[in-house]
């Protein structure tokens, strides 16, 4: 069903990876006039415990909230893999930075591998930005969502001041991913 | 009789419920002086209690009167001085109602340092429920459930006050109705969170079990143990051990009001809100 | 996020939480006490910014029962007032509820509710405060619990929460949880224009001819807020109706008839519930909050197999809309009822809905919602 999608986005508490799924789901409500429904982990707030946060979009309203068949996932720490790697399709598109997560199901997945936390790291020069780079990475890999969609909807949550960055950090994730793609 | 008691009571909820010789009608009335001393209208006063023989005091006032809980008076109390602190808020409680159900809430309101006036009636025991040891019984001493002496040691309420930030602390008791009036009038007009620990006797329940069944010799005794603060500065601590002592114990003037800091919250948010708007 | 739509809607993406407090505020809630318990504790932190902000008052209290007091205290000058707890707070809650009960100020305790007795699953979801909303206070009183499902009813329910507490003169429970507290889904806020807003009756008789409980013009007693002028007495005890104590067995039972009545005679008015695919339904599901979403998924997917399933949700859980859950249990040859919990609405399904098949249960309490499936499975059991 092309009308249905749901995207995981895990890392470790810190990251600030929630706000990456309220984006997308942003993106798609105001952006596409579609429903989206947005469920963050919820535990005791620790930083550097694994956290995610879902995202459902759809047409329809929609009923469940939970994730059934996740189409995109994104990963950036092995024990957050470790811990949230369930639920996902089979051919499920998985990103993943490399130098934190080493280890995933590369027959069942779509693995793609990306350095986000060294562009980040180098382009940005503020790891705040490592969402925005994220999102980039996702707005390159999939189409279910405009990449203009998700942009605009990170400028519109972006803290203000820090539109401007966060569009820069948002196209050096969407153009290394666009580059992989090529490869 | 000095002041219009008549003004401040329900006429028609008398007679009261205490027993003879109780000393709560004394501090009911010494609190009356002082209401009247203070000027303050029945319209813009609330009294409110929580459990127990003291906790009765509201029903025989007329003015806006809350009988709560057991214990949780004070969290009434803030309520209705946060939500209107333009208006007067006493609270009446008991040694048990206010040190040990209500204990949390006791060194709460010292510490928020809300202007509420609290007076305390110390009778050293559970008087209502039956005559059950309270966080003030002294040791030693005879309790429906101390049937063989007391082994817990008591609060010293007055320090405890002190201790957790009350910014007027004041003791009296019930053989000298004068300077009661005044503690408690100190406290009505001090701006901010007033302890006002009243010695009381409770012969029916304290008194019968410790040699104390006639309200005149344990009135007798409550008031021998007391040595006025002026004296007290006189004396050493041997010389004062055992003694309680009377008087304005603490009052500090300078910490903010607890309402007045949070009118300032408001201030410091609608500005920022306006703020928002203008950019 | 904030975007106007073509209806002039203010279409928001938020929590649930935080669509519970803003919703308060729409309300006129002016007044807040409360203690931090997740997973309720988004609500305080939005109040706590959201309340000065519009002149009204916030105040975290040294424990549940204080912020219980504060808010019943606050009541009585006549604010709307309100507090959110979850699971052992609203345990904690309990004794001054019935206060709440008994001497008829309005308020409304939010319980985002979660899993286990005691500490249990602090983080988790769980409707295990089923039985606790109707039974948790000691005594007999009246209850209203609400229990919404999307964010927009979780909105609606919540305004609705205040003008039913402050209509009726009594505590208002909204039931939400964990998943519901922290879901964000596309929410357009409505208009103000768009729903009413209630406030408790007050006299309309100068001080001196004031009765605090008079019920001669209904069983709601207008309401003096302190400091009008109008001096009365509230008390825990059981009281007549100048509100000074009473122990005359004849006055307690009226006036605690009355205090049910109030509920009884108006289920018009607090009752509310939904249904999808009930009219040939021959398998019943009822469910309520966030399962009933579950449900709603499961009754779909049973009617796509063929199987004529329907759903029954509360929207108010108590009083129980008895009436629906009976037309309900006569067209039906068995009933699933889903619940986070180890059964507890159940009981009352099995108490009303005279269905001739069997009522069962489809359960879970480890923290994790009830998938469709497992509902379905139970719905397939019945055929």
């Amino acid at each position: 069903m092309s009308d249905h999608y749901e995207a995981r986005f895990a890392a470790v508490g810190g990251q600030g990876i929630l706000l990456a799924g309220d984006i997308i789901a942003v993106a798609a409500i105001t952006f596409e006039g579609l429903y989206a429904v947005d469920s963050p982990t919820y535990t005791a707030q620790v930083r550097g415990g694994p956290t995610k946060v879902d995202v459902i979009i759809d047409s329809k309203r929609i009923e469940f909230t939970r994730t059934t068949a996740i189409d995109f996932m994104l990963c950036l720490a092995q024990h957050s893999w470790d811990r949230f790697g369930f639920d996902l399709k089979d051919n499920c598109i998985v990103l993943i930075d490399p130098s934190l997560v080493h280890k995933v199901d590369e027959e069942r997945y779509r693995v793609y591998r990306l350095p986000i936390i060294e562009i980040t790291k180098k382009k940005m020069r503020k790891m705040v930005y490592t969402s925005a780079v994220s999102l980039g990475a996702m707005a390159g890999l999939t189409s279910f969502l405009k990449h203009e969609s998700i942009k605009k909807a990170l400028r519109k949550k972006a803290p203000r001041g820090t539109e401007e960055p966060n569009m820069k950090a948002f196209d050096y994730g969407f153009n290394a991913a666009r580059e992989l793609l090529k490869t | 009789m000095h002041a219009s008691y008549t003004k401040y009571l329900r006429m028609n909820r008398i007679p009261h419920m205490w027993c003879p010789g109780c000393g709560i009608g004394i501090i009911v009335k010494a609190m009356i002086r002082a209401f009247e001393a203070v000027d303050w209208s029945s319209d813009d006063l609330s009294l409110i209690s929580g459990i127990g023989c003291t906790s009765r005091a509201p029903g025989y006032l007329d003015m806006h009167t809350l009988h709560t809980t057991h214990g949780r008076a004070l969290s009434f109390a803030t309520g209705v001085k946060f939500a209107r602190p333009d208006k007067h808020v006493v609270v009446i409680s008991g040694d048990g109602d206010a040190t040990a159900i209500g204990g949390n809430h006791l060194i709460h309101a010292c510490r928020r340092n809300i202007d509420i006036t609290l007076i305390i009636v110390n009778n050293y025991i559970y008087g209502m429920t039956g005559g059950q040891y309270s966080p003030t019984t002294p040791v030693g001493a005879k309790a429906a459930t101390t049937p063989w002496g007391n082994v817990d040691i008591p609060f010293n309420v007055t320090e405890l006050a002190k201790g957790a930030g009350a910014t007027y602390v004041a003791r009296g008791h019930i053989a000298s109705g004068v300077q009661l009036e005044r503690l408690i009038r100190g406290g009505l007009n001090h701006n901010g969170f007033a302890v006002i620990e009243v010695l009381s006797n409770c012969h029916t329940q304290f008194g019968r079990r410790n040699r104390l069944a006639d309200p005149i010799d344990l009135i007798d005794s409550i008031s021998k143990s007391t040595v006025n603060i002026r004296q007290a500065a006189k004396m050493n601590k041997e010389e004062l051990d055992g003694k309680n002592v009377v008087g304005l114990l603490h009052r500090d003037e300078d910490r903010m009001e607890y309402c007045e800091a949070y009118e300032q919250i408001i201030e410091r948010a609608q500005n920022a809100q306006k703020n928002r708007g203008r950019r | 996020m904030k975007n106007k739509n073509k209806n002039e809607r203010e279409v928001v993406f938020w929590p649930g939480n935080i669509v519970v407090a803003e919703a308060a505020i729409a309300a006129g809630c002016r007044f807040f006490a409360g203690y931090p318990i997740t997973p309720s504790s988004e609500i305080a932190h939005a109040l706590s910014k959201r309340l000065p902000e519009v002149g009204g008052k916030f105040i975290q209290m040294e424990d549940e029962i204080a912020a219980m007091g504060a808010l019943i205290g606050a009541s009585l000058t006549g604010l709307k007032v309100f507090t959110a707890t979850s699971g052992p707070g609203f345990s904690l809650k309990q004794e001054n509820i019935g206060y709440a009960s008994i001497i008829e100020a309005p308020c409304v305790i939010v319980n985002v509710m979660r899993g286990g007795p005691s500490t249990g699953l602090p983080t988790a979801l769980g409707q295990s405060d089923v039985m606790q909303a109707r039974w948790g206070t000691h005594g007999d009183r009246p209850v209203i619990a609400l229990t919404p499902s999307y964010l927009d009813e979780v909105y609606s329910e919540t305004i609705r929460a205040f003008n039913l507490a402050e209509m009726l003169r009594m505590p208002v429970f909204v039931l939400i949880d964990e998943v519901l507290g922290h879901l964000s889904e596309r929410l357009e806020i409505p208009d103000p224009s768009e729903y009413e807003l209630i406030d408790r009756p007050r006299p309309t008789v100068p001080p001196e001819e004031y009765i605090p409980y008079d019920s001669s013009q209904g069983d709601v007693p207008p309401m003096a807020d302190y400091f009008t002028g109008y001096r009365w007495h509230t008390t825990g005890l059981n009281h007549d109706k100048t509100g000074f104590p009473t122990t005359d067995p004849k006055i307690c039972q009226e006036e605690e008839e009355r205090m049910e009545r109030k509920v009884s005679s108006n289920l018009d008015k607090i009752i509310s519930y939904d249904e999808f695919m009930t009219e040939d339904a021959e398998i019943g599901v009822v469910a309520f909050g966030s399962t009933a979403r579950a449900a709603m998924v499961a009754v779909s997917d049973a009617r796509d197999k063929g199987i004529k399933a329907g759903l029954l949700r509360p929207i108010t859980l108590w009083p129980f809309p008895e009436e629906p859950a009976r037309e309900l249990g006569k067209k039906v040859k068995g009933i699933v009822v889903a619940e986070a919990n180890l059964g507890q609405m159940i009981y009352e399904v099995e108490r009303v809905a005279g269905c001739n098949g069997p009522v069962i249960g489809s359960n879970k309490v480890g923290g994790v919602p009830i998938y469709p499936g497992e509902i379905l499975e139970k719905i397939e059991e019945l055929v």
